[in-house]
């Protein structure tokens, strides 16, 4: 066989020292409850279910051009699916993944239906479909209606320990969605999921398959969402239809998103500390914070569309970590060989 | 000699937006490794052929068969797996992507060949269509004659055996004319079956071996090119088209 012409670069060294960087970064955080304080450990794991909830919605909106009003379905169900699989018995850590998983199982009925659909019609139908989740829920006589209930069951455990745990459990599913949605956006079907978002009928032509990638990538983002979902349940404990199905979560993951930088990796992660750092001082505001931060994500949508991580992209000459694939033409010589 | 296989066919072919026909009755066959142009007055159907070829339109009625076998109920993803590969006369970059990353996709999902090689596959495309020094810049940078380029590399990317291209030649210079026709010429050679829709006719006349003419909708006249251009209702069509433009 001829040895090819060309050559490709998808590691740069800039990358490979990111990829370390992180490795470490995540070790210390790994072994961090051990010595913080408590409250620091708790805000932490919020940390994380933003971060995990702005990564995958990302991947839904920005890179697959699903733009999901609706995510609040999953991370709602995965809650309420917790407390009904510990109703019915079940270990609460093994019910918190396990409704996880549940839920993003259910997201593939949904996506037969809401797929279908395209751009606006698709996004009011993820917010139809999380409020019909939302009242179904209700119906269970497990949630009292409005009333909710709470994942007592963790009470049994020491509240160092289930803090603990659930700071783990946050961690990993972050790091692990970080990695996956890396790994998908370089794959052949993240290039799909791009090339379906730009133009699907063009998608279509050169043989990309439509409607299975849209699925994959509105599953995968669906069992993110149940897993930060999960996570929130356990560390709030208490489970209100209201709040965890409540529009909010997706105005903070536009936020986060948006203002980070759409179809960007670092930009959701930015942005989820951007709004971690906010939502510290000013969420006690209420309605009027949730106009402030659509406000805010609205104009940076119009305005600055690759968010802030696109400047420091500019400033800096480059991504964190390399996303695509370059063309590099190899020296003539080889050619012969 | 026994003639060569029909690599593709059309039968009947009707399409209907509403109560307007863009396409009546229209049939033709391509045979394996031929080039066959198509002309017609703007607004003929010939892009609407291409669509209903590619599985972009469903027929209003009529079929197409692909290597003896029909291809309805295909999606356009299928026809492009099982060989068809098409330009848009308006070209359709994913804007997103580098050039490179548009042909990288064509070729991971539209070519059936294992990943490993889709890259050198897409590289390969690019650079048959002149887009090499362009690569690596987001598709959104390219100009118009680019972007039909990066149709051309997409498509080809795709390993058809069949080639639609849909006024691939349209603004270039002569220069690059020549340089296409070579190229196109090439793809022939290399055993490609090729349905070429082009206005620039001297450019269509060095490649093709059969050509039809479409006007409103129909199959007007087929055969050897240059009696079909001597064809009087050819030549009525195409006057009947200019006036309706001047
Ligand atoms: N999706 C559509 N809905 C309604 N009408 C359409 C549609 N697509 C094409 N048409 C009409 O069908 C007719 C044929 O269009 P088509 O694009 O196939 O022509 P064409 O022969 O390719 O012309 P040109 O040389 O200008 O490219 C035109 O009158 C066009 O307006
Ligand atoms: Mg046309």
């Amino acid at each position: 066989m001829s040895i090819s012409r060309f050559q490709y670069e998808r590691w740069t060294p800039a990358g490979l020292s990111t990829v370390w960087t992180s490795c470490v970064i995540l070790a210390a955080l790994a072994v961090a409850p051990l010595v913080l304080p408590a409250t620091a450990v708790e805000k932490l794991t919020t940390l994380w279910i933003y971060i995990l909830l702005a990564v995958v919605w990302n991947l839904l909106a920005g890179f697959a051009g699903l733009v999901s009003v609706g995510q609040q379905a999953f991370f709602g169900l995965s809650a309420y699916l917790t407390l009904r699989l510990v109703e019915w018995g079940l270990n609460p850590w093994l019910a918190l993944v396990g409704a996880a998983f549940i839920a993003g199982a259910i997201a593939i009925p949904i996506s037969l239906y809401a797929l279908k659909l395209k751009a606006g019609e698709f996004a009011i139908a993820t917010w139809v479909i999380a409020e019909v989740v939302r009242i179904c829920v209700m119906f269970d006589p497990l949630v009292q209606g409005d009333t909710g209930n709470s994942l007592i069951a963790l009470n049994a455990y020491a509240p160092d320990f289930r803090r603990d745990v659930t700071y783990w459990l946050g961690l990993v599913a972050m790091a692990g969605f970080l990695v996956l949605t890396f790994r998908v956006l370089r794959s052949k079907i993240g290039s799909a999921a791009q090339a379906v978002r730009d133009d699907e009928e063009a998608a279509l032509s050169v043989g990309v398959s439509v409607m299975q990638t849209k699925r994959i990538i509105f599953v995968l983002a669906a069992f993110g969402t149940a897993l930060a979902g999960s996570i929130w349940l356990a560390s709030a404990i208490t489970f209100l239809p209201r709040t965890n199905f409540g529009v909010q979560w997706t105005v903070f993951m536009l936020f986060m998103v948006l203002v980070g930088g759409l179809r960007t990796f670092e930009g959701p992660i930015l942005g989820a500390l951007i709004f971690f750092v906010l939502q510290e001082s000013f969420s006690s505001y209420g309605v009027w914070y949730l106009f402030g931060l659509g406000f805010i994500a609205i104009v940076f949508a119009l305005a600055l569309p690759d968010g802030l991580w696109g400047l420091i992209r500019q400033k800096r000459g480059g991504d964190l970590l390399p996303m695509g694939t370059l063309l590099k033409q190899a020296p003539i010589e080889n050619e012969a060989s | 000699m026994g003639h060569m296989g029909i690599i593709l066919s059309g039968h009947g072919l009707n399409k209907r937006f509403g109560a307007f026909q863009a396409v009546r009755d229209a049939s033709f066959t391509l045979a394996e490794g031929e080039a066959l142009g198509i002309v017609g007055p703007n607004g003929a159907g010939k892009t609407t052929l291409f669509s209903l070829i590619a599985g972009s339109l469903t027929p209003t009625s009529g079929t197409i068969v692909l290597e003896g076998k029909s291809v309805a109920g295909a999606d356009a993803a299928s026809r492009c797996l099982a060989g068809i590969g098409r330009t848009h006369q308006v070209p359709r970059p994913f804007l997103g992507m580098t050039v490179f990353e548009n042909t990288l996709v064509a070729a991971q999902h539209g070519s059936g060949l294992p990943e490993g090689e889709a890259e050198d596959l897409a590289a390969e495309a690019l650079s048959r269509s002149g887009l090499l020094a362009s690569a690596n810049r987001p598709a959104g940078v390219l100009g118009l004659l680019d972007r039909k380029r990066l149709e051309l590399a997409r498509a080809l990317a795709t390993r058809p055996r069949v080639l639609l291209l849909d006024e691939i030649g349209g603004g270039l210079t002569e220069a690059e004319l020549v340089t296409l026709v070579a190229l196109i010429s090439d793809l022939k050679a290399s055993g490609l079956s090729i349905i070429w829709i082009e206005h620039i006719l001297h450019a269509l006349l060095k490649v093709i071996d059969r050509l039809v003419c479409m006007s409103a909708g129909e199959v007007i006249a087929e055969g050897d090119p240059q009696t079909v251009m001597r064809d009087p209702t050819v030549m009525a069509a195409y006057l009947g088209g200019m006036k309706e433009h001047a």
